[in-house]
């Protein structure tokens, strides 16, 4: 009885050891991938062609996506805004609300998330069906390195990507929030804008925002190539691996924003 | 090289998103309101600066003329040393009276300027004599707390039936 018990324990014991060191073993095996991706990335810049490419498949086709969600996160944004101020007699604050939600959080984390979904899942589901075809042990063959031709030129088109769309979400977001707050709710145009010049601060508000999207443009660029490179060659290997890259992009880019607010608060 | 369609599209998002990071920075941001041009430097000392902060604005008739450049502690006087900058464009005299108010009830709190009577102007690195501290609130409440407390107290001592009668009520309401 007491030997089942003992057996059971140390069955579950040993498999939550076997998980944490798979878990341990993926991170360096990512980490590795990263430290190599920006010691190939010479390639990437030499041949900008290959950069280009990417970057028009994953930023300029993810425009769309953002700029109307934008918009709409903007609108509610002022909605829900003035629905709350106007009991404090401040709906006039309603600029602030809209542009610092945007700017400091909003633009960056739900940019990052949006091309988590949109731009992430295609990079890790074209990498695993690279290596299921079995393209990348061709590249191999002919001396072509896979990191510097497949990954380098997608880790950077990410990263180049992310601020910019990111700075767009939270220009067409005010300007949604603009739209609802003044013409149809009916805040007065010019206390909208120059409260939102006063409480705005460039240093610490727009480029602490910029710093953010480029940090997840990395993230999620990276782990999104990893579990591409690492997917088992079959296809239930590589769409478990594109579910893999919307979960653990999301969760990263929200733990990471918790930890770059307080560093960026704190200074 | 020869050129694609996708270095145009690429072009354009590119430009895109300068032109979203220039707005934010010129429309949303305060890059264009916080600009002075040239300024010069004024101290002031005051007993207590509330929470002044370093770049709070400086105004004089509501305008602002001026953001505060740099607060320091005078470790003989035990005063608070604001240094702020002026624009070159407004000169103030010399017996200039400089306030610390809070902007509403509760807002950030911003240095006012009144301007004396003297016909010599305030040049760079001189001092305002004439200054008033930042009300705290904390200390306002306390005094009025403690002036209330001294009233009852005059009550006390010369007790009449109404002061009974608020006892009473007071003790029906306690929660116990």
């Amino acid at each position: 009885m007491i030997n089942i018990i003992i057996n059971k324990i140390s069955r579950l014991l040993s498999g939550i050891g076997h998980r944490m060191i798979a878990r341990i073993w993926r991170l360096g095996a990512g980490a590795r991938l990263f430290i190599l991706a920006i010691i190939y990335s010479g390639e990437s810049f030499k041949r900008f062609h290959l950069t280009l490419r990417e970057i028009y498949f994953t930023g300029v086709m993810s425009l769309l996506i953002i700029i109307v969600s934008a918009f709409f996160v903007g609108m509610v944004l002022a909605l829900q805004g003035y629905n709350t101020l106007q009991k404090y007699g401040s709906s006039e604050a309603i600029g602030v609300l809209v542009a610092l939600a945007l700017v400091r959080e909003l633009g960056p984390v739900v940019t990052a998330l949006l091309f988590a979904g949109r731009a992430g899942t295609a990079i890790t589901a074209e990498i695993g069906l690279m290596k299921t075809t079995e393209q990348l042990s061709a590249m191999e063959m002919m001396a072509v390195n896979p990191i510097a031709r497949v990954v380098a030129p997608r880790f950077w088109a990410g990263v180049i990507s992310m601020p910019i769309l990111a700075a767009l979400f939270s220009m067409v977001g005010v300007l949604g929030g603009y739209l609802v707050a003044v013409p149809l709710i009916g805040v007065d145009e010019g206390a909208f804008w120059s409260q939102m010049q006063a409480n705005v601060d460039v240093r610490a508000d727009i480029i602490n925002g910029v710093i953010k999207s480029v940090v997840f443009g990395v993230a999620c660029t990276m782990i999104a190539l990893f579990e591409g490179f690492d997917a088992p060659p079959t296809a239930e290997g590589v769409s478990h691996a594109t579910t893999r890259t919307v979960v653990i992009s999301s969760l990263t880019v929200l733990g990471l924003d918790f930890v770059l607010t307080s560093f960026m608060l704190v200074v | 090289m020869e050129r694609t369609k996708i270095d145009l599209w690429v072009g354009i998002f590119v430009a895109l998103g300068a032109a979203a990071l220039l707005g934010l920075a010129m429309k949303v941001g305060n890059l264009t309101s916080n600009k002075i041009g040239d300024t010069y430097h004024v101290s002031a000392a005051f007993e207590n600066i509330g929470g002044l902060k370093p770049n709070a604005p400086v105004k004089s008739a509501g305008v602002v003329v001026g953001r505060v450049a740099e607060i320091g502690f005078d470790a003989k006087t035990y005063e608070a040393i604001v240094t702020i900058k002026i624009d070159k464009r407004y000169e103030f005299p010399k017996d200039t009276f400089a306030n610390i108010y809070t902007a509403g009830l509760l807002g950030e709190q911003y240095v006012g300027l009144e301007a004396g009577g003297d016909e010599d102007v305030l040049k760079s690195g001189d001092k305002i004599t004439q200054t008033q501290d930042a009300i705290v609130l904390e200390k306002m409440i306390s005094q009025f707390l403690y002036s209330k407390a001294s009233e009852a107290e005059a009550d006390k001592s010369a007790p009449s039936a109404e002061s009974t009668k608020d006892k009473s009520t007071e003790l029906g309401d306690a929660p116990f």
